[in-house]
Order: structure tokens, then sequence, then C-alpha cells
């Protein structure tokens, strides 16, 4: 065992790395919850995203336009969930299921090809001087453009839900989906463009895991990172600052438990692995005492003539 | 314009072919898919649905329906209940693992010993392991209202893990020349849960399935305990009026799913598989939810449609043999069912009206 071999300052660039995907889903997801939809598909997308964007770069071999088919394949496969829910009018847990169940076969079905396939890296956002600083460099300023972009998504959707006109007709359909209707809001067109908006963003961090983290696909791959994002938004009592600093906690428990076992500490390995599962679950309990911030239409079906 | 008008009660004739329509639209979406890869579709289909049960093998593929349905029906009848009460434990697959581990467990410690009470201890053992895994998130939902859907999902990854640590390390076979994965159960008749009846495919865990459905179909229907988990899941308010105790409805449907997809572990690794490996677990807990929704939660379609997906398991393999259909494929198609049924049941409770006014 040698604890010395973890650096710090590695140990806390690649917390940043770890964070970035479960992250950028858990704030598309806080946006489908604030406008009142539980989309528990978010692991289907995630690795639908995945494998999405990594086709994408490998034809391309650009990493840039692998993002974005990434973006728009989970988009399209929340679509599909959006139709079930806001239109055929099902149930949104079963519906969820659902959609993790598809898309993990589907994932498969479109990954046959490329497996052991190695993408294209992403060049990485080596800031001039700023990365050259001692320790904080290292930290802040040398990641690839994505770790920045998810955390510039918290700050854009904390903003438009805190400050804007759109933010606001979001949260009153989440809260209570008659009122909007009866004020003349489109309930389910916005929920619909909430929802792929949350498709958008769980397919980014998808992608995230295939091209940058891993960087290589293999089936199944997300590993429940998409269920870590949906824990991570009750963890954040629906707040999008607090996704952020949720992220971080995991990402620092996922690389903790991987530098210790790189370093061959004694704890069995199984152990080492199955902490981030536990540990999210320590942190559910410690929230769900405060069930108040919960939007209070969540989960709700809504159908205009009822 | 097309509007939906809510129906005052949900329609038995489309309860009762909705899951038809499903599963005729999912052969029809299903077999474009087939195409998509490159194969012709009719043939795609009659390999899944028609050759397992009448083809050329079907001696030796028939007795395998029973074999896959058993556990997919033991811990769909589980699900079943929670579902119906709103308690959503999508985590069978750890429940179903830590049953087989606790199962194994049991009638290994009892190796080489033979005796006729070493089997009935280990389905004691199965059961109860799934029960204690499925009272974690019981418990955690009475004491701190915790989310039941992910609790028990994260218990599926930790199940996994235990399940690696217990088939290279404490279950290890000490005769297998390090290899991972425990002594093969085939080998020891008395804990060997072997076919009843030779060639059918029906082990102790099949028979169990059986008995699930027709307990639960009492329960449901002739039992007090019963009626509080519909009117739990279909009406709250009415169950809380009613003096119904929401805690004990969380505690019995989670105990009794966690118990019968231990069971299900159990019987899978005394007798199909044989012994607890890393790759044990085959997605039973995640396809007995599809199970659960094609059998409309109601005990009798459990059985069918237990007996329908395991045939696409079966036909699915087949179809990976003779047409080199990816496994994938099936996977999808599978989900593509829940898909359509969710879809389709959208008829139960409206009615689809043709009106020419704007709605209102």
């Amino acid at each position: 065992m040698d604890l010395s071999a973890i650096n710090p300052a590695l140990l806390l660039a690649s917390l940043l790395v770890a964070a970035t995907p479960i992250m950028i889903a858990g704030i598309g997801e806080l946006v489908v919850e604030r406008a009142g939809v539980l989309n528990l598909g978010v692991e289907g997308m995630m690795i639908t995203g995945a494998i999405c964007g990594f086709m994408a770069t490998i034809i391309t071999g650009s990493p840039a336009l692998g993002f974005l088919f990434a973006a728009l394949g989970g988009a399209a496969l929340s679509l599909l969930f959006a139709l079930l829910t806001q239109v055929a009018l099902a149930n949104q847990v079963a519906s969820g299921l659902a959609l993790t169940l598809f898309g993990l076969g589907l994932s498969s079905l479109l990954g046959q090809g490329y497996v052991g396939l190695k993408p294209p890296s992403s060049p990485k956002l080596d800031i001039p001087l700023l990365s050259d600083i001692p320790f904080f460099g290292t930290v802040l300023f040398s990641h690839d453009i994505i770790v920045y972009l998810g955390i510039a998504l918290v700050a854009a959707v904390w903003a438009t839900l805190k400050y804007t006109r759109v933010g606001l007709v979001l949260r009153a359909v989440g809260e209570n989906h008659d009122a909007a209707h009866a004020l003349g809001y489109k309930v389910v067109r916005i929920r619909v463009l909430a929802i792929m908006f949350g498709g958008a963003c769980a397919g980014l961090g998808g992608a995230y895991i295939s091209l940058i983290r891993v960087p290589q696909w293999t089936e199944g791959m997300t590993a429940g990172a998409g269920w870590i994002a949906l824990a991570l938004v009750v963890f954040a009592s629906w707040k999008p600052w607090r996704v952020l600093l949720g992220a971080w906690l995991f990402g620092g428990i996922t690389v903790l438990q991987l530098n210790l076992q790189a370093a061959g500490v004694s704890i069995p390995v199984e152990i080492l692995s199955m902490s981030p599962y536990i540990i999210t679950i320590v942190v559910l309990v410690i929230m769900s005492a405060d069930k108040s911030r919960a939007p209070a239409s969540l989960g709700r079906i809504f159908h205009a003539s009822s | 314009m097309l509007t939906l008008e809510k129906r005052p009660q949900p329609s038995k004739a489309f309860a009762y072919l909705t899951p038809v329509f499903a599963i005729i639209m999912t052969m029809i979406f299903g077999g474009l898919l087939f195409m998509a890869l490159g194969k012709n579709p009719f043939e795609a289909i009659l390999t899944i649905f028609w050759d397992p049960l009448f083809g050329e093998f079907a001696s030796y593929s028939r007795p395998q329906l029973l074999v896959k349905a058993g556990p997919l029906i033991l811990i769909a009848i589980g699900l079943s209940l929670g579902f119906k009460a709103g308690i959503w434990n999508i985590g069978a697959e750890g429940q179903y693992i830590v049953g087989a581990i606790c199962g194994a467990g049991a009638g290994l410690a009892f190796y080489p010993m033979e005796a006729w009470f070493i089997f009935p201890i280990m389905v004691i053992a199965g059961a109860l392991g799934g029960w204690a895994w499925a009272m974690i998130p019981a418990l955690l939902k009475v004491k701190f209202q915790t989310n039941e859907i992910l609790v028990s999902l994260m218990l599926v990854y930790v199940a996994e893990q235990l399940l690696a640590s217990m088939s290279l390390g404490l279950l290890k076979n000490p005769d297998g020349h390090g290899f991972p994965g425990s002594r093969n159960l085939k080998d020891y008749p008395s804990a060997f849960n072997g076919e009843i009846i030779a060639g059918t495919g029906m082990h102790w865990g099949v028979a169990a399935a059986f008995i699930a459905v027709i307990f639960a179909y009492v329960l449901l229907n002739r039992h007090m305990l019963g009626f509080s988990i519909r009117l739990t899941g279909e009406a709250p308010r009415a169950a809380k009026f009613s003096s119904v105790n929401p805690n004990r409805i969380i505690l019995f449907c989670l105990g009794m799913s966690g118990a019968l997809a231990g069971l299900a572990g159990m019987f899978e690794v005394a007798g199909p598989s044989g012994q607890i490996s890393i790759d044990f677990n085959s997605g039973y807990g995640f396809t007995a939810i599809i199970v659960a929704f094609l059998g409309r939660l109601h005990p009798v379609g459990i059985f069918f449609a237990g007996l329908l997906l395991a045939l696409t398991y079966i036909g699915g393999e087949l179809a990976q043999l003779t047409l080199g259909l990816p496994g994938a494929a099936i996977q999808l198609f599978q989900g593509m069912l829940l898909f359509f049924l969710l879809a389709v049941d959208l008829l139960t409770n409206y009615r689809i009206k043709f009106s020419r006014k704007e709605a209102v």
C-alpha cells in the first residue's frame, strides 16, 4: 500500500472529470422534474448518447460533431418518452423504465461494430498562463471544454429558472399544471420541450463517458451513472447549484475509490467498487428528510379536460 | 381533431385486447428492425415465436420454455403486488442475486454431507436473502421516506459486486484450480434442483412459480390485504380514510417481491445455472418488469406474459444461432414490447373521439 502515490492535484483534477457526466445529466433531469415530469429513463438516454456520440466521432473524426449527435440521440430517445407520457398519458415511472430497457438494448445493438475502437482524443483547453499555475493550474485550468460547459450549464439553468419568464412558466407548470393550463400556458408543449432538453443533456453526459472519460465503447458502460444522476436531483433538493456540489461529491468518491484500488489498499476491490452506490443510498436517506422542495405536480399525469 | 375523453371506468374489453395489440405492433416494428439488419422479417419472427415450440429443434427448446418462464413469473408476481400499490421495486435483479448467493451458500455449507433437509434449508435461505435485500429499501422508505426506486436500483450494483466477491472469495470452489465460481451444485445431489418430471424443464422453481400465481390470485381477490394493496394504488386517499396502514403495505409488498425474487435466484443457481459465478445474473429481474406490465399486473396475465417473454429469450437464442441475429436485437425487441404496451394502454382508460370543434 502506497498512499503517497496519490497526487492530490491530479486527484482533484480527475474529480472534475468524473463529476461532469452526472452533472450534465443531472442538471437536465432537474429541468425535467421542475416541469413536473419524472423521467426515469436517464440511464437509457445516457447510454444511447454514449454510443451515438462514439459512432459519430469515429465516422466523422470530430469529437465536437460526436457531442452534437449524442445530444440529438438523447433528445430523440426522450421524445419517445414524451410521446408516451404526454400524448398517450402513460404512467411516468413505467415509461421511464421502458426507456432505460429500450436504450440499453438499442445502444448495444448500435455499438456492435464499435467495440475496441479508440476515438480521436478531444483537445484539452490548456489555458495559457493559467494552466501553468502550480496546483490550481492542473486542477482548474487544464480540462477539455465539456467540463467548463457542464459548469456553465448549471449556471445557465439556475439563472433561467430564477430570473427569466421561461423559468417562471416552467416552474408554474411543475408546481400546478392545472393552474398553469388555466392561465393559458401550453402545459404539454412546455413539458415536451423540457423532456427533450433533459434527453439532450443525458446524451451529452453519456458521450462524455464514452469519448473522454473512458474513452472506449463497451456495452452497458454507463453502469448506473444515469441512476446516480437521478439521485443527484433528489440530493440537490431540485436546486441547480446543489447538483454541482453533489456531482463533485460523487465524482470525488468515485475517483478516490479508483485511486485506492490502484494504490492497493487492503480493502477488497469489490467493497471499494460498491462504495459510490452505497454512499448514494446514504445521501438519499439523509436528504429525504426534506421533501418540501419537490415540485408539487411531479409525476402526475396532466389531461386538459380532467 | 382528435380528442381524448376519460372513461368513467377502465374498459374491460380493452384491458384484455391491449396486450395483444402491443404484441402485434411489436412484431410489426420488430420485423422492420430485423429487415433493417438485413434479415428476412417473416423468417425472423417465425424463428422467434414458432420454431422454439414446433420447429426442428423443438424437443430441445420446449423444456427451456418452463426453465426460463419460471423465474420470470416468480419475480413478476412479486413485483406486480408492489406496482399495484404504487410501490416501485425495480431492484429485483439484486434480490435475485442475493437470494442465489444465500441459497447456494446454505447448501454448500453442508457439503459433502447428503441429507434430505439440505434443499429445504436452501429454499428458506434463498427467500430470506432476497427478503432481507428488499427490506433495505422498504425500511428506509418507512423510516425516512427515501425513494424506493433509487435505493432498490442502487442495491443491484451493490449485489453485483457482492456476487463478484463471493465467486472469487468465500464461495469459490476449493477444487476449481483457481477458476472463479463456486462448486457446481449439479454434482451435489442433496442440493441440486433437478427436473421433477424428466424432459419437461419442470423444476421446483417452476412449481413455486405456479403456486405463486395461485397465491397471488387468492390474495388479491379474496383477502383483505390484497384489497388494501389495490386500494392503496387506485385511491390512496380512500385507503387512508379506511385506515389502511401504508407502512404495512410497503413492508409487505417489498418484502414479498424480494422473497420471491430471492427464491427465483436460488432455484436458478441450484438448477439450470448450477453455480455462483461472476456472470450468474442474466437480467431476469429487469425483464420481469416487462412481464408484470404485459400481464397487466394480474396473476393469470403474468403467467402467460412470462411464457411469452421466455419464448422471446429462447427464440432469440435460436435466431442468433440460425440467422445470426444479434442478441441485442432481442433485448431491444423486449423493450419495444413494453413501449407499445404502455402506449396502447391509453385505449383502456380513455376514449378517442373525433370532434369537429377545437377542444376546449
